[in-house]
């Protein structure tokens, strides 16, 4: 399976994505620009965090208007699985790919530090390598992570089980629902705000994150194995 | 029309003009016999700011050149943006502490800010990846409106930047103290990673090779930023608000990606980060360390305001800028390579053979000045230096042993002094696990960072207990540099090397430069006998307000290896059952302790003795220990004494306890901030292996489940604690004073 790991002026988590993906799984990924025309040989998509066009404007809004986001959006509607981590989710959420908005920290400071998020959807090609309901450590890292909808939105992804992740006891940001991640509806988009990819190594903290990663090929190798 | 303004030569000399930029009668005269004709107001701006303490060192470089600096693993001393030092396998870590003090006495946020930009384009500007930050911060007491005003936004300017970068910042230390209330100290420490093979230097070699300007354009901020450190800060501070800088973190990010596939390209010859001094410090460096000379044209530097003069660019210190000098006819790789990060890389002179720096404006030459001149040959002092009264009057002291009735009581109070209470509040707000290679975070005694790719690691640590260092510099300049060195063995690291952020009031006090010259000489002495060199640092001097000073306060930055990561090693108990080891004997020590602070409000007497001989030992006997496996915690004994140490080994373990038995005098036994001692936890079949390594280890007590902290005294108990309660205190505390009204 090959991994596109797309990168913007301002990203910064591009390397420890590029990594989960090379050493931990052991699949091939490249690094794709955001000038770049080319996603077409690539089988999935990640958006890493960081801080891409220095949150000019809004984070994510002017990521959203370069051309590779052309490319994202067409392998979004071929149902190739998409990956928004941090300012990825941000990305997806200005592009219209996925629904609602982004607000500041409740706290208005950025926080970094592990949370428990609970796994609200395992019916993903995301997360089908995690129990329905399994609490897991993932670290979060933004000043802007306070998911909001309006309420008819909010309606649309309970009915649609597009709410995969929610924080468990303490949402840090204040984000409606404790929302931590949604997927678009056709299940094929996820935005999320915690970073699998820092949590794919016990000396780091916490390892949950790889079966994210892992449900991802899983998937993908299901899906082919009966195609072919 | 601002050129016409400019005074002329005989003006300048005549009205004195010289010295609103900071140079002194003679200074100027020494200028004049240097060019043999009086200079320009463009040539007296530059002569200015290179011969500012800042930029020259000139009261410093005395006492720096005592610093012990060699060693077979440093590949990079002082002098140059940051020192190397070898780790092994063809790397290299590159590493340097910096302040930004007033700055950020004026603007915090930008202040704070644009230091970390400083100290990051330092480290890559040698070519190296910049994979850690740290900050170490002093404020004054948080009870002031004015201090959590500036705590605030210094963080927030850290953490905006810094997090913006992607540079993980995994640790620093933060002290608050009424001797900080006006001169807050935002220093900042950036660690990066390097092949031996992509070592730079800022050196303009080559007649005819191409001086080159890359990064964010010019504009008039921070005109004469360097000279304004240099001088004690205006009794009102909006005079001084015009020399601050503003940055731009993701120009910075664009410019460090850029420069780290630069350094890549055998077209570069030299690098150097426009910092203080701006176009003035890299032109001048670069050529006068090389030999050469440089000339420029400054119609083609990119300029973001309007008719600015010669004056006015040369000394902007406008952030996010880097001059490179590339092989003549190679300039459009260059150009091409800085356009892939929508950065600007713009031809503006060349490298000559006459060592001048030679600037052109508007067809004119505005200024010719020899490069040495201005970058080796500024004036040196050596100071007075006088023994102040107080150091007589505390020397001749008797050991304070503050009286206090509740044991229990006490420990909660001092887990809420701000100096102890966890930084969680700070720590939280900055990004510490980006690039995903912290091994541990911020709140141990040092940060661990893992070597991608490899089984190694580094443990970075900021240390500096300025209230010893202020009673007894010198035994205190020893602790400071002991003490780094102490939370990087425990982390499972054996020191390499240190960068230190030398702190200071007016050296032209004699008892100031007193302080400057004794904590030297401690930190000196210590550096040899733990091994570990200084490999660059910075100066801030002149930090008073109203004639009077910080605490003297020369922060170490020490960076240490681990050589596998089988190695770390943290300061919480691991489990149950495990033994606890005291290493060393409290002595009747409270000079400058937390406890003297609380129960006196003010500190006094002699700093707590060290004798280096012992230190070494112990660190070295336990370093053996941890790499053979048979230590499961360590944790040093520092501020607050032993019965904090084992709190905080206690704090994050989740239901833990433990039962210990400290003899000798009560107070001493929980309190005394006696140096050179730890906290380690051993299993119980490491026993006889752990006792034989370390000599000085004394068995105090066992790891518990019992969720409380009992210390016993030889005749009773004397402390009883909920380990929840006492975690709640340590952690609510700043949260607590930040949000009180006051």
């Amino acid at each position: 399976m090959r991994f596109a790991v797309v990168v913007f002026p301002g990203t910064s988590c591009e390397v420890d994505t590029f990594d989960a993906i090379k050493d931990v799984l052991g699949e091939e990924v490249d690094f794709v620009r955001h000038d770049s025309y080319q996603l077409d040989a690539y089988d999935a998509i990640v958006l890493p965090g960081g801080t891409s066009y220095g949150d000019s404007v809004r984070p994510g809004a002017i990521a959203r208007l370069q051309p590779v986001m052309k490319e994202v959006k067409k392998a979004a509607e071929a149902g190739k699985p998409i990956l928004g981590i941090g300012n990825g989710f941000q990305i997806l959420l200005e592009a219209g790919l996925l629904p609602g908005v982004m607000l500041q920290n409740q706290n208005l400071k950025f926080i970094c530090k592990p949370v428990q998020l609970k796994v609200v959807n395992n019916d993903t090609a995301f997360t089908s390598s995690y129990e329905k309901d399994e609490q897991i450590t993932i670290p979060i890292a933004h000043a802007k992570g306070n998911y909001y909808c309006d309420a008819a939105t909010l309606t649309e992804l309970q009915t649609n089980k597009q709410i995969i992740f929610t924080y468990t006891s303490d949402n840090p940001n204040g984000s409606i629902k404790n929302i931590a991640g949604i997927t678009n509806k056709q299940g094929n988009v996820l935005g999320m705000m915690p970073h699998p990819e820092r949590a794919v190594d016990e000396l780091f903290g916490s390892k949950d994150g790889i079966r994210l990663f892992q449900s991802i090929v899983r998937n993908w190798r299901e899906s082919h194995a009966t195609n072919a | 029309m601002q050129q016409m303004l400019e005074p002329n030569p005989t003006q300048i000399k005549d009205e004195k003009i010289y010295r609103e930029m900071g140079l002194t009668d003679e200074e100027f005269a020494l200028a004049e016999k240097m060019l043999g004709r009086t200079p320009n107001y463009t040539e007296t701006g530059l002569f200015s700011v290179m011969w500012s303490e800042h930029c020259s060192y000139k009261n410093s470089k005395p006492v720096l050149k005592k610093f012990p600096t060699k060693g077979k693993q440093v590949l990079q001393g002082p002098g140059e943006g940051a020192g190397i030092v070898d780790i092994g396998d063809n790397q290299a870590v590159v590493f340097k502490i910096e302040s930004h003090n007033s700055p950020s006495a004026i603007e915090p946020y930008e202040g704070a800010a644009t230091g970390v930009g400083g100290i990051v384009r330092d480290v890559f500007s040698m070519g190296a990846k910049p994979i850690a930050a740290l900050n170490s911060l002093r404020f004054g007491e948080l009870d002031s409106p004015r201090v959590r005003y500036l705590l605030e936004q210094a963080v927030a300017g850290i953490a905006d930047y810094g997090n913006a970068l992607g540079v993980p910042t995994v640790g620093g230390e933060i002290q608050f103290d009424p001797a900080y209330e006006h001169n807050p100290l935002v220093n900042a420490m950036v660690v990066g990673l390097i092949n031996h093979e992509d070592m730079q230097k800022g050196q303009a070699k080559g007649v005819g090779n191409t001086v080159m300007y890359v990064g964010a354009a010019t504009g008039r901020d921070g005109i004469h930023g360097a000279t304004f450190s240099s001088v004690e800060l205006a009794e009102e501070e909006d005079e001084d608000r015009a020399a601050v800088q503003a940055g731009d973190p993701f120009t910075e990010k664009l410019l460090m990606d850029a420069c780290l596939e630069l350094v890549k390209s055998d077209a570069l010859i030299g690098i150097q980060d426009m910092g203080a001094a701006g176009l003035t410090s890299s032109s001048a460096e670069m050529a006068s360390k090389a030999g050469y000379g440089i000339e420029m044209n400054l119609d083609l530097i990119p300029q973001r305001e309007a008719n600015m003069t010669a004056y006015e660019m040369m000394l902007s210190e406008s952030q996010e800028r880097m001059l490179i000098v590339v092989t003549k006819g190679r300039e459009q790789e260059i150009i091409d390579l800085f356009a892939s990060y929508d950065l600007e890389a713009v031809s503006v002179g060349h490298v000559t053979d006459d060592k001048m720096l030679r600037l052109t404006h508007k067809g004119n030459v505005v200024a010719e000045v020899p490069a040495d001149a201005l970058a080796e040959d500024a004036p040196v002092y050596h100071k007075p230096s006088a023994e102040p009264a107080y150091y007589r009057e505390f020397q001749a002291m008797d050991q304070d042993i503050p009286e206090i009735s509740d044991y229990n009581e006490t420990l909660i109070k001092l887990l809420q002094q701000p100096t102890i209470a966890s930084k969680e509040w700070v720590y939280s707000q900055f990004d510490h696990h980006v690039g995903s290679n912290t091994v541990v975070s911020p709140g141990s005694d040092a940060a661990v960072v893992r070597i991608r790719g490899t089984e190694k690691a580094i443990a970075i640590t900021t240390d500096c207990n300025s209230r010893y260092i202020y009673l007894d510099p010198e035994v205190g300049g020893k602790i400071a540099v002991a003490e780094a060195a102490r939370n990087v063995v425990c982390s499972g690291a054996e020191p390499l090397a240190i960068t230190d952020g030398l702190n200071f009031g007016s050296p032209e006090k004699p008892e100031i430069f007193w302080q400057l010259e004794k904590s030297a000489a401690g930190i000196s002495e210590a550096c040899l006998a733990l091994e570990s060199p200084v490999i660059g640092g910075n100066v801030s001097l002149f930090n008073e307000k109203g004639g009077k000073a910080i605490y003297p306060t020369p922060i170490i930055g020490m960076v240490g290896l681990i050589e596998d990561l089988s190695y770390v090693t943290t300061q919480e108990f691991k489990s149950a059952g495990d033994l606890i080891y005291l290493v060393g004997e409290a002595r009747d020590e409270f000079g400058g302790s937390e406890l003297q602070k609380l129960v006196h409000g003010k500190i006094f007497g002699k700093a707590p003795a060290i004798d280096l001989e012992v230190e070494v030992k112990r660190q070295k006997q336990i370093l053996q220990a941890i790499r053979g496996g048979f230590v499961a915690s360590a944790h040093d004994v520092s501020e607050g004494g032993t019965a904090i140490a084992l709190a905080e080994s206690l704090f994050g373990t989740n239901g833990l306890g433990a039962e210990v038995t400290l003899n000798g005098n009560e107070t001493s036994s929980l309190f005394s901030e006696t140096q050179s001692r730890f906290i380690l936890s051993v299993k119980k079949e490491h026993q006889e292996a752990f006792e034989q390594l370390v000599e000085d280890a004394s068995l105090i007590g066992e790891v518990t489940e019992s969720k409380q902290l009992i210390i016993n005294g030889a005749e009773k108990q004397l402390i009883k604690s909920n380990i929840k309660v006492l975690e709640e205190a340590w952690k609510g505390a700043i949260p607590c004073l930040l949000t009180s009204k006051g």
